[in-house]
């Protein structure tokens, strides 16, 4: 509707819910009845792109996480790698043992999902974010005050995971063994 | 009716599908990826796990007690129980030198493993398809327009028996398309119709399929056909069981021999798959000199264990460039090796691992193919398929090659067809294949890509040390149509009532011009191979045990792209009366 429009209504709607009691009890019962007001979108921020809003929150699933683990300790030896003290060992032994543990687990999210930077800026470079950003895409730090538009240095890219689908686990399996132990007959 | 094309491959298997819209869709096939764990990929890996009773059932959402596992989860266990992990099936399946109906796999397998057929193994893969597409997408793959692919060079033995597979999983309606044809499919189906600008009457475009596996070689001429192009596969090649996993193989011998070390199955696995990877990175243009290599040991502590060493270009080079892509002399035939006397019943790998000596070979094999006067087949266009294409490299090398030949007999070089997807093409094109059989499309025609005999011995006295003479008959021409049939009513044949009669079968695939009945001396043709032999069996019944029932033989190339032997009786008891005669018997 129309900004004049609405206020021709408005000011109709003003004087008959004022001298019309019967006018007046209808509205209130059609204004109870109305859903609720979608929320205003907030303008996108510029520069950042627009996040695929959740229908709902899935549940946290304990499930999906060690399927994640299990899938990273597959390919990649992820578990291996971090419940191994490394203190003891040159940067050579790390370094090699790292190869492995990236290469795996690169290969392991990637194929199951798509990571891609939030900002598209280069890190170091200054830039503008106007006020109403969507706080969930972007986080101010530093000195943090004052109404937007902002100006600064952009810290970190940010990253989104789009389109992750895991291994379904399935029913009568213990999801806490990420890895069972191997014995060779 | 939905279509379906299913490409059955040696390693992996694919399926597309028609979307919504019309569009091509690779459809993500659930498959078990570990214990318990359940993923939805486009492609299903061909391998087959008999589980251990101590695993425990190898659940799927639509099977709770199932005892084996395919797919993913199966290839992962082949690192790990490696006897008990079904790999490369499909080269069984067109292994002539076995029984393909036997339980023979693994060949590795303990006593106590139940083996199965490359027969089931087939079936099984096919299965697992059909329920992934069904649970996955509610697509009924039973009813559905199946278009499974073969590659140009399985005899009528191995179609017939993927057939066989086809229908114990349950698929009814299926039609058999060679994977180069495939492939020049999807290719088609790319780029719609711009392929008349691409391609005029007389181009002869060479399609080259290296996949995991095997290498493929089809021709595939351009046509006029009432003032339209029309296309015609003149020539295939034959099967090398040869492609990227040898070179991967090599690869990490090499690197094996760096590292020095003895190193277990786990390791080796992972090798070839460091290998694998860095063989990409280093063919790929502008990419690293050199690509470090890391196996990490089997157990849980990674670090000290884990070994490296590198891998450069310059080794790439020599080792993938010159070990199978080397620069030969026009006309220059593969190698093959003399056969040890006692060879073991594993499968006829290629002796020979330069590609490029293959396609030599094929190209002075088929000179004659498309009408040309040789030494060569001269191909105006290269379409190229399979993983190991992905690398422009050595589609170059390939092409330089071949350009190499051309320009030494005074011919145009020949251009690369831009736009193929290697990985997907075959699925692709198999889908495309059956929309244009629909009428929506070009058809590429063919029939069948060999002329195939039935070995008959003359009548001579014996004598002791000589081998009695055969002669060859022909049973059915090359380039056969589908839907066609031939009688060879002049060769009288005696079979014996409630006895198995076997005959000798042969094929060629450049004997173009025997029709059918033609008959001639077999030590006067050194172009036919010999094939797995065919048998039949005259039931008891209206005919006495151990008469004598003089019979022709009858050919028929199914709608399906089968080959088809009947024994027809020259006086028959009933209308109709014929026996089929079994392809593909083997002890």
């Amino acid at each position: 509707m129309s900004f004049p429009a609405r206020l021709f209504f408005a000011w109709a709607c003003f004087f008959r819910v004022l001298f019309d009691g019967a006018f007046a009890a209808r509205a209130n019962l059609v204004r109870d009845a109305l859903p609720p007001a979608p929320a205003p979108v907030p303008e996108p921020v510029k520069e950042v792109k627009e996040a695929p809003k959740p229908e709902k929150r899935a549940p946290a699933s304990i499930d999906a996480a060690l399927q994640l683990l299990a899938l990273l300790q597959r390919e990649g030896r992820f578990v291996d790698f971090l419940e191994q003290d490394i203190t003891t060992f040159p940067d050579a032994d790390v370094g090699t043992a790292a190869r492995v543990v990236h290469e795996g687990c690169r290969r392991a999210l990637h194929g199951h999902g798509k990571v891609e930077p939030i900002h598209e800026a280069e890190e170091g470079k200054k830039v503008d974010v106007p006020s109403g950003f969507d706080a969930a895409t972007l986080k101010l730090v530093g000195n943090v005050s004052g109404k937007g538009p902002y100006r600064g240095t952009l810290q970190h890219r940010g990253w989104r995971v789009v389109g992750l689908s895991l291994p379904e686990g399935l029913a009568g399996f213990d999801a806490t063994i990420v890895a069972p132990a191997e014995v060779e007959l | 009716m939905t279509t379906l094309g299913i490409d059955l491959g040696t390693t992996h298997t694919a399926v597309a599908t028609e979307g919504e819209d019309g569009s091509v869709v690779v459809v993500d096939l659930p498959q078990l990826v570990a214990r318990g764990s359940v993923e939805a990929r486009p492609l299903l890996p061909s391998f087959l796990y008999l589980a251990h009773e101590s695993d425990g059932p190898q659940a799927l959402p639509w099977d709770e007690t199932r005892t084996f596992s395919v797919g993913e989860g199966a290839r992962a266990r082949g690192l790990d129980a490696p006897t008990r992990v079904i790999a490369s099936a499909k080269s069984w399946l067109s292994h002539a030198g076995v029984d393909r109906r036997s339980a023979l796999l693994p060949r590795e397998a303990a006593e106590d493993v139940e083996r199965l057929s490359p027969v089931e193994v087939s079936w099984r893969y096919l299965e697992h398809v059909a329920e992934a597409l069904k649970h996955g997408r509610g697509i009924d793959a039973a009813s559905a327009d199946v278009v499974l692919t073969v590659p140009a060079s399985f005899d009528a033995a191995a179609r017939e028996l993927t057939v066989e597979a086809a229908l114990a999983a349950g698929l009814e309606n299926v039609t058999l398309l060679e994977e180069p044809q495939a492939a020049l499919y999807a290719w088609l189906a790319r780029r719609g119709d711009a392929w008349r600008k691409d391609l005029r009457v007389g181009d002869v475009v060479l399609v080259v399929d290296v996949g995991g596996g095997t290498t493929d070689f089809s021709a595939i001429a351009v046509r006029e056909d009432d003032g339209a192009l029309a296309l015609e596969r003149v020539a295939v090649g034959q099967h090398i069981l040869l492609g990227g996993d040898n070179m991967d193989l090599f690869l990490a011998h090499v690197c094996e021999e760096k590292l020095d070390q003895e190193l277990g199955p786990f390791e080796r696995a992972g090798l070839l798959f460091a290998c694998r990877a860095a063989k990409e990175a280093l063919l790929a243009d502008g990419g690293p000199d050199a690509v470090p290599i890391t196996v990490a040991k089997r157990g849980a502590k990674l670090l000290g264990g884990t070994l490296r060493t590198e891998l450069t270009r310059d080794e790439i080079a020599r080792i993938i460039l010159e070990g199978f892509f080397p620069s030969v002399e026009l006309g220059t035939q593969p190698i093959a090796r003399p056969r040890a006397a006692l060879r073991s019943m594993g499968l006829p790998y290629a002796d020979d691992a330069a590609i490029t000596r293959h396609l030599s070979g094929f190209l002075t094999r088929q000179a004659t193919a498309s009408g040309g006067e040789g030494p060569i087949l001269r191909p105006t266009r290269v379409l190229f398929n399979g993983g190991v294409m992905k690398s422009t490299r050595l589609r170059e090398r390939l092409l330089g090659a071949l350009n190499g030949w051309l320009a030494a007999v005074g011919a145009e070089p020949a251009r690369e067809l831009e736009g193929a997807h290697y990985d997907l093409a075959v699925a692709r094109g198999a889908l495309a294949f059956g929309l244009a059989r629909k009428g929506r499309g070009v058809r590429i025609r063919g029939g069948t890509a060999r002329s195939y005999y039935v070995g008959i011995e003359g009548n001579a006295p014996a004598i002791p040390g000589v081998e009695p003479p055969l002669d060859l008959l022909c049973v059915a021409p090359f380039g056969m149509e589908e839907g066609s049939a031939s009688e060879m009513q002049s060769a009288e044949l005696g079979v014996v009532v409630g006895e198995p009669v076997r005959f000798r079968f042969f094929g060629s695939s450049v004997r173009r011009d025997d029709a059918s009945g033609a008959r001639f001396s077999k030590r006067r043709a050194q172009d036919v191979d010999e094939l797995a032999p065919i048998e039949v069996t005259l039931p008891e019944g209206e005919r006495t045990l151990g008469d004598v029932v003089p019979v022709y033989l009858r050919s028929e190339l199914t709608e399906v792209g089968t080959l088809k032997l009947f024994a027809v009786p020259h006086a028959p008891k009933k209308d109709g009366e014929r026996w089929e005669i079994e392809l593909s018997v083997r002890e």
